[in-house]
This record gives structure tokens, C-alpha cells and sequence, in this order.
């Protein structure tokens, strides 16, 4: 398959990237690691006139900790994050769940922006960002502006990036002392895609939970931190009954996704099974 | 409108100019006429067409040939060396690593890739590290065992 016939810009910065999306605007993609953008032009689903590609930008690759808060630039691809010392001691929920992604061979070309992007409901990394406390860095014609996870997905392939914006990077404020956090995904077999995706965090205080955070992915046209879960166990106690009962109210009140591979009951038994096996998980780690 | 591209394939090196959307696949097989390098699925699941771009296995039909522009690239062709099969593939061989030998080229560099990293990958290791690559004859019991023997046989 053969993608329809673009011009190819080569940005060497950010700077150059922003000028370029000025002048094509509209027509315009920008080109990262191409593994969501690629298959969807080889598919015809998307044929823009202009590729502008940030592939080569070194600032954007950078992962570092700074002031007890880790950096990943947006260029940053899976592999690097799922190897990176400073992901596997600040967060290793990210790290693992990076290493999970696709296969080896995607996670060497695709990028953390890319993913944040594209907003694929299934894709992996938002529901941990979203535990986690994430904002999303971006650039465009009026400036930087910080987006947090929760306010950057805003339905099925749709985020709060504005007109001629870049993601610049994802910034990661410490875990809560002493939390575990953990990502389980039922992976559809041959995409890797999650079907369900579960990310979870519990502090503990003796036994009892004081802070819990559930977020999913691929249960909804975007991911999303579950409240009700959140609410079911925070303040009970870290045991399996507890957390089977919290894990019970997963997806209350949430348009479940249905498709030929997992139709609404299915996903919303496959979330149920996810949030508790994440829960006791996040626990046991806490 | 060509883009100019210099890339170093196995050790040579090449200079085109290649439409943009030409993808990496087409251009080691239909511009280098390197066709050892298969097209399966087309869609960056199967990774037949998986090679190594500096150094890191790649699906190259997901990849536009001017993204490889300055990469040194190594596709199956560059494996053996004066003559002599490299380790893997001696072990796929002895160890009847393939029937149709279509996903082979793919499995070698991604293994190839594995053992640059993992000289002695555990067979779980192994079978995570071919998530990426579908045989659809083997069962791929055969090579997770080629890819156990080469890395024996490296170490």
C-alpha cells in the first residue's frame, strides 16, 4: 500500500517546525516516528499535502529528572522510555507500560507525542498518565501552554491540541510516598491494542487505602480516570473483598465501546476483571 | 519532487532521489534490489520486512525512505560474512527454523537485534522479543529453538 503524494519538509527544530506549520497549516501533518500517522496514509484514511517531519529534532528527545519531576520529551520513542533509568525510578508504571506497547519493533520508531496525538482510545500510555498526574507540554503560535492529562483527551481521536500546536513533552510530578501503581492490558493479539487497559495506584495508610487512582483505556472514546472506582475503595481497607467491590463499579455511567472484537458487556466484564487484578496489584506494590 | 537520500546499506553506500512517499521497504527492494526483505502484511503487524536501522530492528514498510536519509541500515543480505552464514542463520538452518522461509528474513533481524542486547536471552525473553514477527507454519517452537542455539553458539 502506498500513501497518496505529499511534499516532505524537514524541520531541524522546534522553532523551524512551528514556521512550517504556519505556512501549510491545514495540509499540514507533522511526522514523528510515523507509526500512527504512516499506516493511516498507506490506508488512504489520511492524505495530507505536507509532511512536516520533527523526527530529527534533538531537543525533543530528551528524558530527564528535574526538581522531582521527570521529563520526557515528546520525541522520546518507547523503547527509550521503557530503558530509561530515570522512567524506571520516578515512575516505573511508565516504563513497564512503555515496554508493553506493540512490539519491539514499533516501540523502536514510535513516540510518546505521536501517541498523545493520534488519541487512539485504546492506546496505552493515557490511562497511566492520567494516574499519575500528567500535563501534556505544547507549543504553538501564541507560546508553551501545559494541558493536563485530564483535560488533553477529549473524545475518540480528538485532544485539546489547538491549530498549529506541537507536544513538546510530558512532564511526571513525584508518586505519592510509598504508592504502588501498576498497568494491566487484556491485548487484543494481533494489534496489541488494549481491548481493556487498566492503570492503578493505591497509597496506603496502615491498611487502609488513602488514595486510590483507576484510570482506563480502550473501554471508552477516551480514557478516562474512574471515579466510582476511585471512591469504592478509597478509605476501606487494601483486602480482596474491598477491592472486588470497588473493582465492581468500573465503567458505571460510561458509553462503553462495542466492536467485533469485544462487544459492551464484554468490555465492561473485561474492565471489572482489570481494575481488580490492577487494584490488588497496586497494593500489594504499596 | 526527489528528495536527495544518502543511506549505508550493509556497508555500501547509496545516494537516490526518492519520491516522498516512497517507503524504506520499496526502496531496499525495488530501488537496491535487496529483496531478501519480504512485504507481508503491509501494516506493521507481521515484520517480515523487519530490518535494522542503525542498529535497532525496524518494520521498514512503516518507515518512508527519507526518514532513513544519513542511517546506516542492515537487512538480511548483510548478515553472512565471506561466505559464511551468520550464526543465526546456520541455526535456523540445523535447526529447521522455518518451512516456507517467508517471515525468516524478518525473525533473523529481530533476532539478530534481541541478541545484540540480550546475549543470552531466557526462551521467554526470546518469545517476547517475536511479538512482533508472525510465522504462520511453524508454531515457532523451531525458532525460539535457533535463536536458544545461536545465542549458545555466539556466547
Amino acid at each position: 500500500m502506498i500513501p497518496a503524494s505529499f511534499n516532505y519538509h524537514r524541520a531541524s527544530s522546534v522553532n523551524e517546525a512551528l514556521d512550517l506549520l504556519k505556512q501549510y497549516g491545514d495540509d499540514a501533518r507533522l511526522l514523528a516516528g510515523g507509526h500512527s500517522l504512516l499506516p493511516a496514509m498507506k490506508l488512504r484514511m489520511n492524505a495530507p499535502a505536507n509532511l512536516i517531519d520533527i523526527g530529527r529534532i534533538a531537543e525533543l528527545n530528551s528524558i530527564r529528572v528535574e526538581n522531582g519531576t521527570l521529563h520526557i520529551g515528546a520525541g522520546a520513542t518507547h523503547s527509550a522510555i521503557a530503558a530509561s533509568p530515570d522512567v524506571q525510578g520516578h515512575a516505573p508504571v511508565l516504563a513497564d507500560t512503555a515496554g508493553m506497547i506493540g512490539d519491539v519493533q514499533v516501540r523502536n520508531k514510535g513516540t510518546i507525542g505521536g501517541s498523545l496525538a493520534h488519541a487512539d482510545p485504546a492506546a496505552d500510555y493515557p490511562a497511566v498518565l492520567l494516574i499519575l498526574n500528567a500535563s501534556i507540554n505544547v507549543i504553538g503560535p501564541n507560546g508553551t501552554r501545559s494541558i493536563a492529562a485530564g483535560d488533553f483527551f477529549q473524545d475518540l481521536y480528538v485532544t485539546a491540541l489547538e491549530e498549529n500546536e506541537i507536544i513538546t513533552g510530558v512532564e511526571i510530578p513525584a508518586m505519592p510516598q510509598g504508592a504502588g501503581a501498576v498497568y494491566l492490558k487484556f491485548a487484543q493479539p494481533a494489534s496489541r491494542f488494549a481491548l481493556v487497559g487498566c492503570a492503578a495506584l493505591v497509597k496506603k495508610d496502615g491498611g487502609t487505602c488513602s488514595e486510590v487512582r483507576v484510570a482506563f483505556t480502550g473501554v471508552g472514546n477516551m480514557p478516562f480516570r474512574d471515579s466510582g472506582v476511585e471512591g469504592a475503595l478509597t478509605g476501606q481497607s487494601a483486602d480482596a473483598s474491598a477491592i472486588e467491590a470497588a473493582a465492581a463499579q468500573a465503567a458505571g455511567g460510561i458509553d462503553v465501546l462495542s466492536d467485533h472484537f469485544a462487544g459492551e458487556d464484554y468490555r465492561t466484564h473485561l474492565a471489572r476483571v482489570y481494575a481488580r487484578r490492577a487494584l490488588s496489584q497496586a497494593a500489594g506494590l504499596a | 519532487m526527489g528528495i536527495p537520500i544518502t543511506v549505508q546499506v550493509n556497508g555500501v553506500s547509496h545516494s537516490h532521489e526518492v519520491e516522498p512517499r516512497l517507503l524504506l521497504a520499496h526502496y531496499l527492494r525495488d530501488v537496491l534490489r535487496l529483496t531478501g526483505t519480504h512485504i507481508g502484511c503491509d501494516t506493521s503487524s507481521c515484520g517480515a520486512c523487519t530490518i535494522l536501522v542503525d542498529g535497532k530492528a525496524v518494520k521498514s514498510c512503516t518507515m518512508l525512505a527519507v526518514q532513513a536519509d544519513g542511517a546506516e541500515i542492515t537487512t538480511i543480505e548483510g548478515l553472512a560474512s565471506n561466505g559464511e552464514l551468520h550464526p543465526l542463520q546456520k541455526s535456523f538452518n540445523e535447526e529447521h527454523g522455518l518451512q516456507c522461509g517467508f517471515c525468516t528474513p524478518g525473525m533473523i533481524m529481530t533476532a539478530t537485534d534481541l541478541l545484540a542486547n540480550n546475549p543470552s536471552p531466557s526462551e521467554q525473553e526470546i518469545r517476547h522479543a517475536l511479538e512482533g514477527n508472525y510465522c504462520r507454519c511453524t508454531g515457532y517452537h523451531n525458532i525460539v529453538k535457533a535463536i536458544q542455539n545461536a545465542a549458545n553458539t555466539q556466547g
